[in-house]
């Protein structure tokens, strides 16, 4: 409480010394580029990868195009402050690690901007066709919101292009059950939920199949496959089990060919620019 | 007159001192903490590092009607790990962010609060956390993030004295909870996230003055300094960041230290790295080592051994059990420094082998590479820091344990003093297990598994026995939960609304025997209704 004081008492008396920074002192510099690796290493890999190429927790950071980083201030911003709401934490706060200084921090994004590939992302698809697969035939909006519309079995996808990589996009729609999708955060909670299936069978022998909203010890808030929330004991169930077998079904090429899959790509690409 | 009044001044001040020695926390009574169960006077309830305790008030048959009694709510954010002292109806514990508080125990209501304030500058590894105060006269002690040590007035949370034990611009702070032993402040240093060079410091707790002090990487001269490469010794970390306990026959300290700075990188300091993640045997009087026990020789996870040893007397052998990070339970003959099983407690892949002591020996192939390299149990540990129990009834030991395994890469780095010298790197692997937790008991005297109960995410709960047959913990998502100490059976829970990342207590007032424990940020109680 006390260092949050401090800090806005802080930022309240910085603009009436010296402006606040806004530029990288170290953009381009090859040794901070290579300081800044190793930074990310220790601080960033862990939901970010290797080479910063995104992964099932974080997005793809060799992507020009970042929500959160268009410009090198407002990815200080990101990376000091995190993203609430999301699993981007406040930087220090992560409970691996120390946390970086602003010296550091500037490191990391002159390693980011050092690694970002500035050619046309691979989402050469055709976005009007996408939006149709989308809603239509490949049957995505079942499941899947975006922009208010669609179902709620699976995660909302307006923004999922910003927030993935696009291997890790593809890889959820051949594989969905490689990487189960994650779902509610919690402040103090360590792990988020992760869109697991679960099938109950109640005390008065109703079966029940769906996804995990939540889950602790005792209970379990379960969404079934008609979108109707349960909110259930776990030691009055007759039967309890879960699964890592997504719900979603794997698109193999047959059902979805890679124009189609490009299209869809290109579709939620053209939405999360909005 | 002029003669009465002296009279009554005389009379006033007999009447304040009598009664203030009447509170005063002496070392025996902390040696004799089963005479009054009613208070938990140290860390882990006594010197043994049990977190056991003689109250039956709530036992198996009624624990079902426990109830929720008072909240606390600190403020303050962040990882909430104390673990209250109580003393004669008055509750001791520190927030998140160096602040103190005293309560009344039976309402929560708050008797006197200090607010520590430390350089905006501290960057301390793993959160802004503290895990406690000791208690010893009439004074409590804490340590602050920027490497102060700091002794309270009881009754008003007044500053006695505050002593700045290092530089915490290189990287020192204390997050544990001091022990309080005869006349003795004893602390250990953390920030093995740094290139510090780790101690185990004794102070007056009268005056603040030093007494002695544990250097954990030997300098030139000293017994172990050959296990270090070059200068290394200078920055290798070895943290002492759990408290330790207290063996009142030998008159020793066994204190547990942590990982060597850096945490995973080989090519900096070859060579044992003495005395990282060891048991220290130490004179209590004079911080002088008579002997240690490495569990991890020249450890390259980042397995600090800095969990509460647990001294164990049984069938006539003086023990020490130790869940270790590392995925082995340990047990340890402490009258003579022997090793007498090490068997794993959790899936590990790093050892196959033993040594001739019977100490794990890592493979080849579990160094952490540039490219990574799997190896159970992850960075996080089979156990870390949170408190095991011993129940002398059960002859259990009970720990939760983490499955996961992780992805240990390099990130090669040179020290600078001040900023993270972590030269590692850890992620999960892309087609890695769901991570899971669970309450494990086990016989020490085997290691083998007993019960247990699984957690649906790995918790950092520590774990309580009680006389009344129950063992408490608490999970990540929010729960506290009784449990049958013999069979593992879940008997009552309660939903606190954030994770609990610190230890549960009990104590009574009042003839009334409660639970304390940290939850997201607040301080919960219960009791029977």
């Amino acid at each position: 409480m006390k260092v949050r004081t401090v800090g806005f008492l802080w930022l309240l008396l910085v603009p009436l010394i010296v402006p606040a920074q806004e530029s990288n002192p170290f953009a381009n510099d090859p040794k901070a580029i290579a300081a800044g690796e190793s930074q990310f290493r220790a601080n960033c890999a862990f939901c970010h990868g290797l080479g910063a190429r995104g992964g099932g927790r974080g997005p793809d950071l060799t992507r020009a195009q970042k929500r959160h980083g268009k410009t090198d201030a407002e990815l200080f911003r990101t990376i000091d402050d995190g993203i609430p709401g999301t699993a981007m934490p406040q930087n220090g706060t992560t409970g691996q690690g120390v946390g970086m200084t602003d010296a550091e921090i500037w490191q990391v994004i002159s390693y980011i901007r050092s690694v970002e590939k500035k050619a046309a992302a691979p989402h050469a698809g055709d976005a009007t066709r996408g939006d149709k697969l989308f809603h239509g035939a490949a049957g995505c909006s079942t499941c899947h919101m975006v922009q208010g519309k669609g179902g709620r079995l699976g995660p909302e996808l307006t923004n999922i292009v910003s927030a993935r990589s696009f291997d890790a996009l593809v890889e959820s729609v051949r594989y969905p059950s490689k990487r189960l999708a994650t779902g509610l955060i919690e402040n103090t909670k360590e792990f988020p939920q992760e869109y697991e299936t679960v099938s109950v069978t109640t005390a008065d022998g109703k079966q029940y199949t769906g996804v995990a909203l939540n889950e602790d010890n005792f209970s379990v808030q379960l969404m079934d496959m008609q979108q109707q929330i349960h909110l259930l004991d776990k030691t009055s169930l007759k039967s309890f089990r879960k699964s890592r077998e997504s719900l979603m079904p794997a698109y193999d090429e047959k059902t979805l060919s890679p124009q189609d899959l490009n299209d869809l790509l290109a579709y939620l690409f053209q939405v999360s620019e909005k | 007159m002029a003669r009465a009044s002296y009279l009554v001044a005389g009379f006033f001040f007999a009447l304040i001192s009598c009664c203030q020695s009447s509170a005063q926390v002496t070392s025996e009574r902390i040696e004799n903490t089963a005479q009054e169960p009613q208070n938990w006077l140290t860390y882990s309830g006594d010197y043994s590092g049990h977190r056991y305790s003689e109250l039956k008030q709530i036992n198996t048959d009624n624990v079902k009607n426990l109830v929720a009694r008072w909240v606390y709510q600190t403020g303050a954010l962040g990882k909430f790990e104390t673990t209250p002292l109580v003393v004669d109806g008055i509750l001791y514990g520190t927030g998140q962010d160096n602040r103190v508080f005293a309560l009344d125990a039976r309402t929560g209501r708050p008797i006197w609060q200090y607010q520590y304030i430390y350089p905006s500058d501290i960057r301390p590894c793993c959160g802004r956390v503290n895990r406690g105060v000791a208690i010893l006269g009439d004074k409590v002690f804490f340590g602050t993030l920027d490497a102060h040590l700091i002794a309270l007035d009881a009754k008003t949370g007044n500053v006695v004295w505050n002593v700045a034990t290092t530089d915490y611009r290189d990287g020192y702070s204390f997050t544990l909870a001091p022990l309080a032993v005869k006349n003795l402040i004893v602390v250990g240093i953390s920030g093995g996230e740094y290139g510090i060079r780790g101690f185990i410091d004794a102070y007056d707790p009268n005056t603040g003055q030093r007494k002695w002090r544990f250097n954990t990487t030997p300098g030139p001269g000293e017994q172990g300094h050959e296990t270090w490469a070059g200068d290394s010794w200078k920055i290798g970390g070895a943290a002492a960041w759990i408290t330790g306990v207290f063996d009142k026959e030998t008159n020793q300290l066994f204190w547990p230290t942590g990982n060597p700075a850096p945490s995973n990188r080989r090519v900096q300091r070859e060579g044992d790295n003495l005395f990282s993640n060891c048991l220290l045997a130490l004179d209590v009087d004079t911080g002088k080592l008579n002997w240690y026990f490495q569990y991890t020789k020249h450890d390259e996870h980042d397995w600090d051994s800095t969990q509460v040893p647990v001294m164990i007397d049984l069938d006539g052998k003086k023990l020490i059990a130790h869940a270790n990070r590392n995925g082995f339970f340990y047990l340890i003959d402490r009258s003579k420094a022997k090793l007498i099983l090490a068997k794993p407690y959790a899936k590990t892949t790093w050892s196959v082998s033993k040594d001739e002591e019977g100490r794990p020996l890592a493979t080849k192939d579990s160094s952490p590479t540039l490219e990574g390299n799997m190896v159970c149990p992850g960075a996080a540990g089979a156990t870390n820091w949170m408190s095991p129990t011993f129940d002398p009834q059960t002859r259990l030991f009970y720990v939760n344990a983490r499955e996961q395994c992780d992805i240990f890469s390099t990130a090669p780095q040179e020290n600078e003093p001040g900023h993270a010298y972590y030269g590692s790197a850890y992620f999960p692997a892309a087609d890695a297990e769901p991570y899971w937790g669970a309450l494990r008991a086990i016989d020490p005297l085997t290691g083998e598994k007993q019960w247990e109960f699984k957690h649906v995410t790995p918790s950092w709960s520590g774990v309580l026995s009680t006389a009344g047959g129950l063992v408490f913990t608490g999970d990540s998502e929010g729960n506290l939960i009784a449990l049958d100490a013999k069979a593992g059976k879940p008997l009552w829970h309660f939903q606190m609304g954030g994770a609990v990342i610190a230890a549960p207590m009990t104590f009574a007032v009042d003839g009334k025997q409660y639970v304390a424990i940290g939850a997201g940020s607040a301080l919960f109680s219960f009791a029977l209704p």
